[in-house]
């Protein structure tokens, strides 16, 4: 099935398009938004997804509460972000036009399933009028496709009861989206077989569903053109379409196999982490252990436990979670053991908005327990990222014996890209260098252990498990005595334990990378600095494009080490007249860099629950760069490609990125 | 009778959860009792209850042949906590409450060590309720000995979940509203399966159940009635005291008649109305009186038994109360990933990045 064969339409070329599935969240938004990036991914496109779904597992149907969307951005060249506006929109029902339209920039394209607008419908979703009669949708170009109707008439020869048949609708419009933008239809029937292979009926509806919505596409002449988004030049490799979750629960087995050690993995459900218990529970196959605990407080407790047992112990959660860990990850911090912490965080403060995402815990990761209790933080900025993150926390959690917090967010949780995959060879190995023998020799010239005998390089303790003969140990919670580890209340040993714990985690930032500034401009020609961290890379980095692609200079970093810092990040700053932090919180590495380095971080904060568009961050750069504070705009830089550069200009309607037209 | 268990169900020799550990534990010498004890000095109350119950572990482990590199005590936080300390063994003080959730992932990851849990009433039943119920109901394969004071101890003298109801204590002047708990009842509400209670007066018997605690597999419960001769002395002195002993401590043997009393004069049946209740034990009602079964699967009799006393002033049950197997949860998960390791490439970690749809870029 190809678009020009039957030379009914004109194909036209996109570089780029964002494309958004929206309905009821019992409409199957999520599962054809996923399978539409799935075979983009397969086709060559770079890509980038944003699900984004209510709270409640089944909000009333067909209420603004209960409306689910799921977001794809596809192009031909290497993109960064979900996209600030969809071009095209699917609603499957008012609700879900409701919710999204607002989205929309004149002249997108909207596709509604005409079916679902009965008054009733419209008056669940708050509608005082129906928008495709009374003009409100003027700006847009609307496509009105009864989906319920022909699914319905398409399934009839399976024999399903209709209200079983309806529920295909949703792969009618994966059928028609796919048309749209002449994607392979091969994948996805494939896929539907074998998804629901245990569902024959269900699989027979889906697939024919499918090619009603495509032949929908085909001859119905209410479409002029479809589309195409061709290959993007991505870098050679092997590539596979993963979400955050997931590529950081590899990154654990990948860590658990580069250091020999078996995983352990202590977590309570919470969204949006519980993916990652799911997907480490069925891999069984790699000797990893999981445990569902009774609580967020043994799911960290059992994994320290594990870890005194010589695994590598791991707990998954999201910010009320952390909170509960708080007391445990002190222990752990105290007894100088090998811990992941993984904080998938969402919106707070308490239950908050368990399913959209946010960056405000990054002063609970670093300061949220009583006491002097420092350890390492890091932050992946990719849904792929959470792999290698995983490895890194991971490493310093054995090379330190010390808990380390690793955070993501809900948007990298669920956020899916392109991933090439890594050579397994060239991952570094990790050495748990365990004590094997006593480290010390007594008065009486008798060999001991010393649990708290540190080496005089990293300053970790040594790490002797249980089962090792003659180095038995007694650890906890009390303060020990510096070296041998007995308890100790003695003033001056409290000080010296505080200041060793510190000047352990200190020293690690001579173990991670420097500090890499994305500033393609002469020395001294950027006087700007976007400093970011975690999930906002991706509107950071197309914001600076934009930037950029108007022949500006703007210099842009982005941590993954949070504590301790990069050690040449002091002399980064100082390299730039403004730092810029946008963060998805009130401002919280702005503090920690201006408490660190006295430098004036300008804050640029966004707390609603979704990412930042790039647009924004652009609007925030621009805003900076015009500031007299900043001095001479100074050296304007060649602009760059509009091509890469993911513009404004480009979104908002199929029309305005249109580059070439390919014709029947 | 006490008999070499060195290849105890708890510790098992089967498999080692931990694929590179250093170490081998064959032809270890036979221990002493000094062996087992730390370089620390114990720094309990003169008097106190939790000397006894360390003087009937330091000398039942050497006595079982267990080794010490082998064996981990946790501990929570309270006057119960600090036994780890003085255990030559592994050990770690972790935090109140917490001790259950912290040995749980630990023997869960060492399915070969032999785990032991000293927690404290307040520890176990108050701030730490939810963790002991869960890894009974589990059947980890620890050995949970709860110190049962019927006091805070170590913030020095408030009521606990075991206090009896009226008792005056600081933070309860006008003596405590609350409704104690009955440890041997919740533990068995909560599915454990090996339940018993000793008391820090009869080394002997202390000894016995931690010998049979340890070497059930599985979660294995026991409250041991400890006296704090600080802040609530006394406390079982109506049971365990030597003049009254005889005839108020229930001892449960299995197989065996539950009699009790100077002479067993006395017996406990099953009563006319349902329940048990006690009676004199003669001609008549001698084959009334109920034998203990401690393997009976339905824990109901058992728990009959642990409300035959409404708390430690009245005829009590000691010993155990339940002893049946089911398979602990370790061994569950051990035999989980045996199967998926089985199979080929079970784990390899490049088809695993590989194992949804993947496409190649030249
Ligand atoms: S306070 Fe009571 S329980 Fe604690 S050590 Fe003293 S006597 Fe023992």
């Amino acid at each position: 099935m190809t678009a020009s064969s039957l030379g009914a339409h004109t194909t036209k070329e996109l570089d780029r398009v964002v494309i958004r599935f929206a309905g009821d969240s019992g409409d199957g938004m999520q599962l054809a938004g996923d399978q539409f990036a799935a075979v983009s991914a397969a086709f060559g496109n770079d890509l980038a997804t944003f699900p984004d779904y209510p709270a409640e597992i089944r909000a009333p149907a067909g209420t603004l509460a209960g409306v689910s969307a799921f977001q794809v951005h596809i192009s031909d060249h290497d993109i960064l972000t979900p996209g600030d506006k969809p071009d095209v929109l699917v609603a499957m029902n008012p609700a879900a036009l409701h919710a999204n339209v607002g989205d929309l920039a004149p002249g997108a394209t909207l596709i509604v399933n005409a079916d679902s607008f009965d008054e009733r419908a419209l008056a669940k979703a708050g509608y005082e009028s129906d928008p495709l009669a009374d003009g409100s949708l003027k700006h847009l170009v609307v496509y009105e496709v009864p989906m319920t109707s022909m699914t319905l008439a398409a399934c009839k020869k399976t024999g399903a009861k209709p209200r079983d048949a309806e529920r295909s609708k949703n792969f009618f419009a994966l059928g028609l989206i796919s048309w749209m933008f002449t994607r392979p239809t091969e994948g996805t029937i494939a896929w539907i077989a074998k998804r629901f292979a245990r569902m024959a009926q269900v699989a027979e509806a889906n697939t024919l569903a499918f090619k009603a919505g495509w032949n929908f596409g085909e001859t119905a002449e209410l479409f002029a053109s479809n589309y195409e988004v061709a290959k993007a030049h991505l870098q050679p490799g092997t590539y596979t379409n993963v979400t955050g979750n997931t590529a950081l629960a590899w990154g654990i087995i990948a860590a658990g196999q580069l250091s020999g050690l078996p995983v352990f993995l202590g977590s309570y459900p919470i969204t949006p982490a519980s993916d990652i218990l799911h997907e480490l529970s069925k891999r069984k196959s790699f000797g990893v252990r999981t445990l569902q605990a009774e609580d967020e407080i043994a799911g960290v407790g059992s994994a320290l436990g594990a870890s005194f047992g010589g695994a590598l112990g791991v707990t998954t959660t999201s910010g009320p979670g952390l909170d509960l860990k708080s007391e445990t990850i002190g222990l752990a911090v105290s007894l100088e053991l090998p811990l992941v912490i993984v904080d998938v965080q969402r919106g707070g403060p308490s239950t908050g908005l368990p399913t959209k995402t946010e960056q405000a815990d990054l002063l609970h990761a670093m300061y949220g327990r009583h006491g002097e209790s420092p350890l390492p933080v890091i932050a992946s900025k990719t849904p792929s990222g959470c792999f290698d993150a995983a490895i890194e926390a991971a490493r310093l959690a054995v090379k330190y014996r010390t808990p380390v917090v690793l955070l993501s967010d809900a948007s990298l949780a669920n956020g899916t890209e392109p991933w090439r995959l890594p050579e397994i060879e060239s991952l570094s190995r990790i050495d748990p260098n365990f004590a094997t023998e006593a480290n010390h020799v007594d008065e009486d010239g008798k060999k001991e252990f010393w649990p708290y005998l540190r080496d005089p390089v990293t300053l970790a303790r040594p790490w002797a498990v249980p089962g090792t003969p003659g180095l038995e140990h007694r650890i906890g919670g009390l303060e020990k005595l510096a070296g041998a580890g007995t308890v100790s209340y003695d003033p001056a040993n409290h000080e010296e334990m505080v200041r060793a714990r510190a000047a352990k985690i200190a020293a690690i930032a001579a173990d991670i990378p420097l500090a890499e500034v994305d500033d393609p401009h002469p020395a001294g020609s950027s006087r700007v600095l976007v400093l970011g961290w975690g999930s906002t890379y991706g509107a950071i980095a197309a914001g600076v494009r934009r930037v950029r692609a108007r022949g500006k200079c703007v210099a842009h970093l982005h941590l993954v080490h949070l504590n301790p810092f990069p050690p040449n990040l002091g002399d980064v700053l100082a390299r730039y007249p403004v730092v810029l932090a946008p963060e998805m919180n009130l401002g919280q590495l702005s503090r920690l860099i201006r408490a660190d380095y006295l430098v004036d971080v300008r804050s640029v904060s966004k707390v609603m629950g979704v990412p930042f568009k790039a647009a924004e961050i652009e609007a925030a750069i621009l805003d900076a760069l015009e500031d007299p504070d900043v001095g001479s705009p100074g050296g304007d830089g060649p602009p760059e490609s509009a091509e890469t550069a993911e513009t404004s200009e480009a979104t908002g309607s199929l029309g305005g990125a249109v580059a070439v037209e390919a014709g029947a | 009778m006490m008999t070499q268990d060195n290849a105890s169900a708890k510790a098992s020799s089967s498999g080692n959860g931990s694929g590179s550990l250093p170490g081998g534990t064959e032809n270890v010498a036979p221990t002493t009792r000094k062996d087992w004890a730390s370089d620390q000095e114990a720094r309990w109350c003169p008097g106190c209850g939790d000397y006894s119950i360390l003087t009937a572990m330091q000398l039942l482990l050497p006595e079982i042949g267990a080794r010490r590199e082998s064996t981990v005590f946790v501990s929570g936080i309270g006057c119960a906590a600090r036994f780890p300390y003085y255990m030559s063994t592994y050990g770690v003080h972790s935090i109140h409450g917490r001790a259950p959730a912290f040995a749980t992932g630990l023997a869960i990851a060492r399915p070969d060590l032999d785990v032991w849990v000293i927690v404290g009433d307040g520890d176990a039943l108050a701030i730490g309720g939810n963790h002991l119920v869960h890894a009974l109901r589990r059947n980890v394969n620890i050995t949970i000995l709860m110190f049962n004071n019927q006091i805070y101890g170590l913030t020095k003298g408030q009521y606990s979940p075991t206090s009896v109801q009226g008792k005056v204590t600081k933070s309860t002047p006008f003596g405590s509203l609350e409704v104690p708990f009955n440890p041997i009842s919740l533990a068995l509400g909560a599915e454990a399966t090996f339940v018993a209670r000793t008391h820090d007066m009869d080394r002997k018997h202390m000894m016995e159940m931690f010998r049979r605690a340890r070497q059930h597999r599985g979660a294995s419960f026991v409250e041991v009635y400890q006296n704090c001769n600080v802040f609530n002395d006394g406390a079982f002195e109506l049971v365990t005291g030597r003049a009254v002993r005889s005839s108020n401590l229930i001892p449960l043997v299995h197989g065996e008649p539950i009699r009790f009393g100077e002479a067993g004069e006395k017996g406990v049946a099953t009563c006319k109305e349902g329940g048990l209740c006690i009676v004199d034990v003669d001609a008549s009602t001698e084959d009334q009186v109920l034998v203990h079964d401690e393997r009976r699967e339905d824990p109901s009799i058992a728990f009959q038994l642990s409300r035959l006393a409404r708390g430690p002033f009245e005829p009590t049950p000691i010993g155990v109360f339940r002893a049946v197997d089911h398979q602990d949860y370790g061994a569950g998960v051990d035999f989980q990933i045996a199967e998926a390791k089985s199979h080929a490439d079970a784990d390899d970690l490049a088809a695993l990045l590989r194992s949804a749809s993947t496409w190649s870029v030249r």
